[in-house]
């Protein structure tokens, strides 16, 4: 079972007294994208922020069950430690908008404190940018601020700078939701691209997207876990009539 | 991590010792006046004499000096405060008029005491002591309605822009229904802005009541320094932040420096809860108005 | 319809009374930067910036109150620009009784009368060194400023959005690294911008450097010794009996509304030329 690099065990979670996540068993395999759907308020969110323990940032927050990473309960790791690792990308492009693009994608490295030389550096923003399809567009003006790029640009920005760390894994919580069709195409070219190096945990409340990207799907409702396996088996052959509801349509 | 949890406790830090920079004002100030307490006690505050000479000292002149300039004061600017803040939050939002207005209350607002005071001294004591003459007064120029009115011009900016932030507070979708019926904008702003806002504005006024009644070096230049009870708008007087001004340095006992301390404590205690009252009201209507 | 138009009527009048109210309330503001202009641009030239005053019946110039007020001003924004930046951290962090009552008690602090916070000065700092000083003239009016950094610092973070601090947070930095290379370089003009505006506010104050700063004819850059300061000057000149006094007064006032009036226009362009694009 080495594939297996992420096993979520016997998992809950939520905020104050109300469990959102109840009791998921889930195992994501390595090099995949495996797409995480479900009308909203299921606790798709919750559950990848749960992976990197940006979940504990609200003050309230609650869990119990465990999360293993590469064999290591995440709770036992430090959580600084863990989200180099396991990097994010949000609904929303958050570039810095004080810091340059070249020094958006190396953010992970300045932020950390963690000094390397000038030629480093410029390989490193290279290779991510490039990683990223977003090389060829902004090489002549590394040097300006992100924020002056336009929202699909942003965004590829951002899975650059969270690439550029090296994680083992990258969660996407709803990427696209933000972004214009055409920039959401690229985006989705750009995650089939990108699992060759990492695992992909990708939110989405998009149906067709989920389809057209991940080679594993699960179905969340009502914070429980319906229906986990291939993209194809739920799409064509949904096991749990409630998947199959949510597939065509009926809710959510 | 060690370093955030340090962190963490430094904004507390920060935060605590404001609350303590403001009780121990209050604290410094009482015991400050303690030899001035002791010998006058609470009659200090009802006592009519002011006497540096033979060290006879109480409150009430320069108590009725900053009430009657204050009010005065509060009264004269009425009208423009509330015709600015309909002006600029109801009548020209937007425009070249309305921004050059907000420039301009901005600019009245950034001007120095001490330039108000000056510029009194020079162009408005003269007027009124024509003024004085003309009504057969005796022509002091100087006074409690020539403070009022440079602390009159002083307020208006800050009564305007508290008044216009609270009017602009007023839901859109309430104006709209009034119109909608047919109300035309007097009868919106009588009947639909004006009952909303009536609480904000009251606290904007007791807010610039408050800055009034503090106010120093302008009333300071143009009062007259008079440490008697007034008994016309037209004599000199004395408030409490003027006497201060005017003393302090060359106050020669122990016992005249505790009693200027002593008048700094009552102008404390009456801002603190003029101040307290105004931004509890405002506190709560921006809370209720955001929900 | 003649009640109709009756109510037009009123609500014409009533429009016009508000727009003469409006207009009047502005005169004043141009009759005194007239007077500033008319009197007090022909006393200005290069010698009245760098000699010190003189004797009567001449003035001089007023070299010992610029350096004196940029001594206070200097002094007071090392005492309330640290302090107050991380105390309006604290407010924008924080969600408990304490923080709104800390929110109402700096507004209090804000509304007391400057010569209150003049005494205070004299009592904690003047009384223990001995002597007025610029220290203790700049400590008042650090109290003074400190209100309004933490309010512009507490007013400019609540608006950085949360997914600037997320973005942050997954890449691994802590809370600290997050607050000073995300959060505060995103709200820096809005903060400096508070803290520029604090600077025009106190630079003008009088009444708390009476009994502090006190005033000194002679040039000094030692905190422990008085200074003057432009406001004080004017004050002092304005209630002089010499013509020529009065008339540097004017000079002085003239240059002190410049100085404030350039911050205040500076803040309203530059908060839109530099403000951070989030």
């Amino acid at each position: 079972m080495e594939s297996e690099i992420i096993k979520i065990r016997d998992f809950s979670a939520g905020y104050g007294q109300n469990f959102v996540l109840k009791n998921i068993n889930l195992s994501f395999e390595k090099n995949k994208v495996t797409a995480i759907m479900g009308p909203s308020g299921c606790g798709k969110s919750t559950l990848i922020r749960c992976i990197n323990r940006m979940h504990e940032l609200n003050l309230d927050a609650i869990h119990k069950g465990d999360i293993l990473f590469n064999g290591k309960s995440v709770f036992e790791t430090n959580p600084i430690l863990l989200r180099k690792k396991i990097g994010m990308v949000f609904q929303r492009p958050n570039p810095f908008p004080t810091m340059s693009i070249y020094d958006n994608v190396i953010a992970g490295y300045r932020l950390n404190g963690i000094k390397l030389s000038k030629k480093e550096f410029d390989l490193i923003v290279e290779d991510s940018l490039k990683k990223a399809f977003l090389w060829e567009e902004v090489k002549d003006n590394l040097h300006k601020k992100g924020t002056f790029l336009s929202g699909g640009q942003q965004q590829r920005l951002c899975i650059a700078r969270a690439m550029a760390v090296n994680p083992d894994v990258l969660l996407l919580d709803e990427p696209t939701s933000a972004l214009d069709p055409k920039a959401t195409a690229m985006i989705e070219e750009l995650i089939v691209e990108l699992k060759k190096t990492v695992t992909i945990i990708l939110v989405t409340h998009n149906r067709t997207q989920a389809a057209r990207v991940s080679d594993f799907t699960v179905f969340l409702y009502l914070g429980e876990l319906i229906e986990y396996g291939s993209t194809e088996t739920i799409f064509t052959t949904p096991k749990n009539p409630k998947t199959e509801e949510y597939l065509i349509g009926k809710f959510g | 991590m060690l370093r955030d949890r340090f962190f963490k406790f430094g904004l507390k830090l920060a935060g605590g010792l404001i609350a303590l920079l403001i009780f121990s004002i209050f604290v410094s100030l009482v015991i400050a006046s303690i030899p001035s307490i002791k010998e006058f006690g609470l009659s200090f505050v009802f006592g009519k004499e002011w006497n540096p000479v033979e060290e006879h000292f109480s409150a009430l002149p320069f108590i009725i000096g900053t009430l009657l300039t204050s009010v005065l004061a509060l009264a004269i600017s009425l009208p423009f405060s509330l015709a600015i803040a309909f002006f600029s939050g109801e009548f020209s939002k937007k425009g070249l008029i309305s921004s050059l207005i907000a420039y301009a209350t901005d600019l009245l607002a950034g001007i120095p005491s001490v330039i108000y005071g000056f510029w009194g001294l020079f162009f408005l004591v003269p007027l009124i002591r024509k003024l004085e003459l003309s009504f057969n007064i005796p022509p002091y120029g100087v006074g409690i309605f020539t403070a009022s009115l440079v602390l009159s011009i002083m307020i208006i900016p800050y009564a305007s822009s508290m008044a216009r932030d609270v009017i602009a507070l007023v839901p859109s979708d309430l104006k709209e229904a009034g119109f909608a019926l047919g109300s035309t904008r007097l009868e919106v702003i009588k009947k639909v802005i004006f009952p909303y806002s009536v609480s904000g504005i009251f606290a904007g006024l007791l807010l610039a009541f408050g800055r009034a009644i503090g106010e120093t070096m302008a009333v300071t230049m143009v009062i007259g320094n008079a440490n008697r009870i007034p008994h016309s708008l037209f004599e000199p007087a004395n408030t409490l932040a003027s006497v201060i001004a005017n003393e302090f340095t060359e106050a020669t006992s122990d016992i005249h420096l505790s009693s200027l301390i002593y008048l700094g404590l009552i102008l404390f205690i009456i801002t603190f809860f003029i101040n307290y009252i105004g931004n509890m009201i405002i506190e709560r209507m921006s809370v209720n108005g955001r929900s | 319809m003649g009640e109709v138009k009756l109510r037009i009527l009123k609500d014409r009048i009533f429009t016009f009374i508000i727009y003469l109210l409006t207009f009047l309330s502005v005169i004043p503001l141009f009759a005194i930067l007239f007077s500033l202009v008319k009197k007090g641009l022909g006393v200005i030239n290069l010698n009245f910036f760098i000699t010190l005053p003189k004797p009567p019946p001449d003035a001089g110039g007023i070299l010992n109150a610029l350096v004196g007020t940029f001594l206070l001003v200097l002094i007071a924004s090392i005492v309330s620009i640290p302090i107050g930046i991380v105390a309006g951290l604290f407010l924008v962090e924080t969600r408990n009784r304490f923080a709104n009552m800390l929110r109402v008690l700096i507004n209090v602090l804000q509304g007391l009368p400057s010569i209150v916070i003049g005494i205070i000065a004299y009592l904690w700092v003047v009384k223990p060194m001995g002597g007025f000083s610029a220290l203790s003239g700049g400590i008042a009016l650090g109290i003074m400023m400190l209100p309004m950094v933490v309010k512009s610092t507490e007013e400019t973070i609540k608006l950085i959005p949360y997914t600037l601090r997320e973005a942050s947070y997954a890449l691994g930095a802590d809370y600290f690294t997050t607050i000073f290379k995300v959060v505060l370089p995103a709200g820096i003009s809005g903060i400096l911008n508070g803290i520029l505006l604090g600077i025009a506010r106190i630079a003008g104050e009088t009444a708390p450097l009476l009994f502090t700063a006190f005033g000194n004819p002679y040039l000094n850059f030692n905190p422990a010794k008085p200074v003057d300061s432009l406001p004080l000057l004017i004050f002092n000149y304005a209630m002089s009996p010499y013509e020529r006094w009065q008339n540097a007064a004017w000079g002085a006032s003239f240059v002190l509304i410049a100085f404030v009036l350039l911050i205040n226009i500076g803040v309203k362009l530059g908060g839109r030329r530099w403000r951070v694009k989030l």
